[in-house]
């Protein structure tokens, strides 16, 4: 092995790595704010991919009847839920998210999608389709259990996997798809080529980072999002409605799963079940950081793309089964150091 | 009395099958300071609790002659209700600024920052205090730290869950003339105390609750002069605040 393969490899693991980060740091934010382990995260990822490549195929995405069907559901679970308190105002409000937005965006996405008008508009439709997700999953399968322990959560999350991984199967089907490149551009720095779209990947990965920073340093919304997260009754006694939080954490967590789906598409083939593999490695990395540290989960994404891209050089046939080793010490570890921390509530 | 800000009527709290408040009913009029006094597990925070929306009760809760009982918790925070519970419920790992700006999560830009600087006049040790964590803060700067908190939503009315409770003599003193200083200012205060006496000082109506009852209920000088409670609640002699 010399230092051009080092460089290949880390190359590889620095972008597979930013992708880690991104679903990873998607995790721990609606950990933090809702107590989900939301492993439909790679769904956004894989939606997002076979959107992405329906729109430049010009084809109309399946993922508008997806949308529109999730948008009947929580229209159903929010008026069966919020029965005693529904009056005229707030049934329109609920119809008006649901079903309306749904229908305006099946209307634009008719117009739009025939005309091929190119990547920026591709990745801006792309991201009205997949974000209203992540709010829509919420009020159908989460918000009635929004008083519920972490181990309920994450049954009723591995429910909406299943569920999504099979509407995935129906609505797109079993064939995968690839993207063209992001960006042509190469560059050469000693024997390494660099691609255009490895530094997209790194660039929109380190932007949206910064982002989110920016957005729970300084912003009141991201400030209440974190006291959700820090003390659940305290933000319910100063007035933050925490299933409103709740759907902007998934939103977020959708957009960022949206985004990474984009980035990924034209790297590797992208099936509406290809989710998971992703989600779970992002999980590995959530847990290193506890599901608390944005800080050590980026890094340990990065940490968990160098190790996959050396074992698949090294012993490819157990890539997967390395990485997900990796959880093992770091779940020991962490037992050993801290007292027993579940159920705090 | 002069007429209700808040009106509770009939008022019962469950835990599962164990009900915990039976039937209790009480006004906190406009600008004044009523207390709730009892003993450990009379139900005194159970009662708030419900009033405030954290608690599913039935019952009747009016506030400002408006039903409001079908409310969510954070529209009665919207409304002008406001709870300081009896662990403060801070946002541990944020700074005491956020906490307060959060304080005002439901109140415009500009009212907020308008009372932060009202909050900061009233706990100058706050405004020292403020990039400081809140879970480094010390008992008393916790208790400031909650007040300020709670006023940031320019409340109409406060409940006070044991507002006195770990807190050494000297600052409790300090945290009671707070109180009076915010019923002058228009507040209308509901206090829960486990230390009646000082509660007594400085409210002017009083319901004494025991087991979740109401058995006692008057001006405070006719609970003080009730030797029944006096034994009960105040001990014989014993120091003031």
């Amino acid at each position: 092995m010399d230092s051009t393969i080092v460089l290949f490899l880390v190359q590889d693991a620095v972008i597979n790595g930013a992708i880690y980060a991104l679903v990873a740091i998607a995790l721990v934010l609606v950990f933090a704010v809702t107590r989900v382990i939301l492993v439909p995260q790679g769904e956004f990822v894989a939606f997002a991919g076979l959107t992405v490549a329906a729109l430049e195929a010009g084809r109309v995405p399946p993922t508008l009847w997806l949308l529109v069907a999730l948008g009947f559901l929580a229209a159903i679970s929010s008026i069966v839920w919020h029965w005693r308190e529904m009056n005229g105002t707030r049934f329109l409000k609920v119809i008006a998210s649901t079903i309306m937005v749904p229908l305006i965006l099946i209307a634009v996405t008719k117009f739009i999608a025939p005309l091929k008008l190119g990547l920026a508009a591709n990745t801006i439709l792309t991201l009205l389709l997949v974000v209203p997700m992540g709010p829509l999953i919420y009020r159908i399968a989460f918000e009635p259990l929004a008083e519920a322990s972490v181990l309920v959560l994450l049954i009723a999350s591995f429910g909406v996997y299943l569920s999504l991984v099979g509407l995935g199967l129906a609505f797109f089907g079993p064939e995968g798809v690839r993207t063209a490149a992001l960006s042509d551009a190469s560059f050469t720095a000693g024997a390494l080529i660099i691609t255009g779209q490895s530094v997209a990947v790194i660039v929109v990965t380190l932007v949206l980072l910064a982002g989110l920073a920016l957005f729970f340093g300084l912003t009141l919304t991201g400030k209440a999002l974190r006291a959700c997260a820090s003390n659940r009754l305290g933000a319910r006694l100063v007035g933050i409605p925490t299933s409103v939080a709740g759907q902007v954490a998934f939103g977020m967590a959708a957009l960022i799963g949206a985004v990474s789906g984009i980035l990924i598409t034209p790297i590797t083939a992208i099936y509406y079940d290809s989710g998971f593999l992703i989600g779970l490695k992002g999980f590995v990395a959530a847990i290193v950081g506890g599901l608390a540290s944005y800080t050590i989960t980026a890094l340990a994404a990065l940490g968990v793309g160098l190790v996959e891209s050396f074992s698949s050089f090294w012993w490819s046939t157990y890539k997967e089964v390395l990485v997900f080793t990796i959880i093992l010490p770091v779940l020991v570890w962490r037992s050993l150091r801290s007292s027993h921390l579940e159920d705090e509530e | 009395m002069s007429e209700a800000l808040l009106s509770v009527a009939d008022m019962h709290v469950s835990y599962g099958r164990v009900e915990a408040v039976h039937g209790v009913s009480l006004d906190v009029p406009k600008a004044s300071i009523v207390t709730v006094i009892g003993a450990n597990g009379a139900g005194k925070t159970t009662l708030l609790n419900a009033i405030m929306g954290v608690m599913k009760g039935k019952g009747s809760i009016e506030f400002d002659g408006r039903p409001v009982a079908d409310l969510s918790l954070e529209a009665r925070v919207a409304d002008g209700l406001c709870l300081v519970p009896e662990r403060r419920e801070l946002f541990a790992s944020m700074p005491v600024e956020d906490n307060l700006l959060l304080g005002g999560f439901r109140r415009s830009r500009s009212e907020r920052s308008q009372a932060l600087a009202e909050t900061y006049a009233r706990f100058p040790r706050l405004q020292e205090r403020r990039r400081q964590l809140a879970g480094t803060l010390s008992g008393g700067e916790r208790q400031m730290l909650a007040m300020g908190r709670a006023l940031m939503a320019r409340p109409r009315l406060l409940m006070l869950d044991e507002p006195s409770l770990g807190l050494a003599p000297r600052i409790v003193r300090d945290v009671f003339h707070i109180i009076t200083a915010l019923k002058d200012a228009g507040v209308s205060i509901l206090l829960i105390e486990q230390n009646a006496r000082a509660a007594l000082q400085i409210a002017s109506y009083a319901y004494v609750l025991e087991l979740g009852r109401v058995t006692a209920a008057g001006t405070s000088a006719e609970i003080t002069d009730n030797p029944r409670l006096v034994e009960s609640y105040l001990g014989l002699g014993g120091a003031s605040y």
